[in-house]
């Protein structure tokens, strides 16, 4: 069936117990409990099942990690067809890392939505609601997992098809949620097709769809204009899907009429797998040996992310919605992760890949606050939640930890990674660019100011009660915001598998997987 | 300018011509139109343009069907296209379907809460909500 190789030392060799099969267990344990939910009907078995397939790919994707945390790797060959003809899926210590934060945040997010989901999506929604949620992790996790160009395309679509319809589901809090999801369908779709044009001039002009194989023959052609075009089509295609300022006019829309359990999820996970696919393209794919010939990196990412550091976080502070002051500066911290690549150094990718790990557990908690709101008032315009800090204590104290990652402040995770970003920019001599860092900060300090403001200075609407939200709606909120902290304080592991990371971009061989 | 049309540039790769040109019309209609089935349709045609090029990357100049005979005695001298685009483009084609019913099973439902299907139309209902949630808020404050 399939064999194991570790590149270092060739032993081909059946596979015969199941640990051998961990890579496409993976992908397989959410693809086939998908339908089965579907199949079976039963509602009260939906959430358990879901649940439960998420918690096996936990463990499937800690598995893989413990095989190659010492920095080994696994390549799995689908169906026994030998690479690079035949499907390779590649796991390495930052693969296996990225899977795990995939896997464990959509475990906490499906742990909330089974008391939480019931204030945003009617019951009858729900069986299907969770074959999408786990249609939408299979393709997420496979396109992180696999070696092969156009596979990455294949699953690309799974999940954003099955995102297309998860954000459709806010209609029934407001008919928005059909023109955010619409606007998505369009801009999603140019997105990977531009991506596809990519792939096929790559394939015209190397013959090979293999990452790793693509990679050697791109390293012999760098003048030739397929293979440029063929790059400013992956950037661009990718950049849509990671909503990277200009290509995010699709995010604030969807984020904010999509339900709260899917943004975090989303939030977490969707735009960083997209940001994370650019990375293993410009770098792994392209090499860097390529990116210092175009203009790409002083040209376009660096004005860019600055513009997106500022402008969004001006309208974020604009906005009169939690919500929707979330997604806007979603489109901001993409700035610093872009900056981070713009600096192209080791310490400026280290910041771009453990901010795109912190980042992904604040927002995912942050949206799970907004989600407990929605659940006890029915709304997150600041207008609703006017004095929630003394009705909601537990929420709103979580909801403050992550607000202060957000804004990046010593001791939480946030602030780790602007801390090497600035530390990036002084690298380089570029001062202004640590002081725009700083600034953009403050803007960061007033836009969630005003969340603190409507949530603790406000006085209460007259008659509230002291009204919580389940414990078990508690739970996974404390555990996102409480990790926001302990990796603020603990770096070890999160800035450990970051330098591995940036060694192996910037070094450009087949080190990142 | 006539040998230009009938050089090699132009003529010998007239199929990567058609794609350009289809794929232009294509992104075109999506960004011009307002009407939320004719972007559908500009979509489409955005689409079978790739279909088109990784078609056109398979042909292998004097080669022919890429299907072996039956009694497996095959021809050293024969060429054979490539068939890995099409397989590819196979996938390609099912996503396209995928994507195209999607988003017009979102646009029956989006006729049924906005009883239209014009974009401009759409966008002045949004503001209108977006105008009274701002004056609910305006209330409130007072």
């Amino acid at each position: 069936m399939a064999s194991s190789v570790s590149l270092s030392e060739p032993i081909h060799h059946v596979a015969l117990s199941l640990a051998d099969q961990l890579p496409i267990l993976q992908i397989i344990i959410p693809f086939i409990t998908a339908p089965l939910i579907v199949f079976l009907g039963v509602r009260q078995l939906a959430w358990p099942l879901a649940f439960l397939a998420s918690v096996l790919c936990v463990v499937t994707s800690s598995l893989l990690l413990k095989q190659v945390i010492d920095g080994s790797e696994i390549s799995y060959q689908l169906g026994g067809w030998a690479p690079p003809l035949g499907i390779e899926y590649r796991v390495d210590a930052v693969n296996a890392f990225v899977l795990l934060l995939i896997s464990g945040i959509a475990s906490v997010v499906l742990f909330w939505a089974r008391l939480g989901l019931k204030a945003e999506v009617p019951e009858r929604s729900h069986a299907l609601f969770y074959a999408l949620f786990l249609l939408c992790l299979t393709g997420l996790m496979g396109v992180v997992i696999t070696g092969d160009a156009f596979n990455v395309f294949v699953f690309l679509e799974i999940s954003s098809l099955s995102t297309y319809v998860l954000i459709a589901q806010g209609c029934h809090q407001d008919k928005r949620a059909f023109t955010a999801s619409y606007n998505y369908l369009i801009m999603g779709t140019i997105g990977a097709t531009f991506f596809v044009i990519g792939i096929g001039f790559l394939y015209m002009a190397t013959g090979t769809l293999n990452m790793a194989d693509l990679a050697d023959r791109i390293a012999l052609q760098h003048d030739n204009r397929t293979i440029q075009a063929a790059f400013a089509f992956i950037v661009v295609g990718m950049g849509l899907k990671a909503a990277i300022y200009p290509l995010h006019l699709w995010m604030p829309n969807a984020y904010t009429f999509a339900p709260s359990p899917v943004v975090a999820f989303l939030s977490g996970t969707a735009t960083k797998m997209a940001l994370y696919v650019l990375l293993r393209f410009m770098f792994t794919v392209f090499q860097p040996a390529f990116l210092e010939e175009v203009p790409l990196i002083e040209a376009i990412i660096l004005p860019f992310a600055i513009v997106a550091m500022f402008a969004s976080s001006i309208s974020a502070f604009a906005q009169r919605d939690l919500k929707r002051m979330l997604a806007h500066s979603s489109v901001a911290q993409l700035g610093y992760m872009m900056l981070g690549i713009g600096l192209f150094s080791h310490t400026g990718l280290t910041a771009t890949v453990i901010h795109l790990f912190n980042h992904g557990i604040t927002k995912a908690a942050l949206f799970l606050g907004v989600g407990c709101y929605v659940f006890v008032v029915g709304g997150a315009s600041y207008e609703k939640l006017k004095g929630l800090g003394k009705t909601m204590p537990w929420t709103s104290a979580a909801m403050v930890i992550a607000g202060l990652s957000l804004v990046g402040v010593p001791g939480t995770a946030g602030f780790v990674s602007k801390w090497i970003l600035v530390q990036a920019a002084f690298e380089q001599g570029w001062w202004i660019f640590a002081f725009l860092i700083v600034l953009s900060s403050i803007l960061a300090v007033a836009y969630v100011w005003r969340m603190i403001e409507a949530l603790y200075l406000a006085s209460p609407a007259e008659g509230a009660m002291s009204q919580e939200v389940p414990f078990l709606m508690l739970l996974p909120l404390w555990a996102l915001a409480l990790s926001t902290l302990y990796f603020g304080l603990f770096t070890d592991i999160t800035l450990g598998a970051a330098k591995a990371a940036a060694s192996g971009l910037m070094s450009g061989s087949s080190g990142m997987f | 300018m006539v040998e230009f049309f009938t050089s090699d540039f132009v003529l010998g790769r007239l199929n990567y011509w058609f794609f350009i040109f289809l794929m232009m019309t294509g992104l075109y209609i999506v960004i011009a139109r307002s009407n939320l089935v004719k972007k559908i349709v500009g979509l489409n045609i955005f689409q079978t343009s790739v279909f088109m090029l990784y078609i056109s990357i398979g042909k292998v100049s004097g080669g022919t069907a890429p299907i072996f005979p039956i009694d497996m005695n095959i021809d050293p001298n024969v060429v054979y296209s490539n068939p890995l685009p099409h397989v590819l483009i196979l996938t390609a084609i099912v996503v396209g379907i995928a994507t195209t019913s999607l988003g017009l099973a979102l646009m029956v439902r989006i006729r049924e809460s906005y009883h239209t299907i014009e974009e401009h139309e759409i966008a002045e209902q949004e503001q209108e909500i977006m105008r009274k949630e701002l004056g609910l808020a305006k209330e409130g404050e007072v």
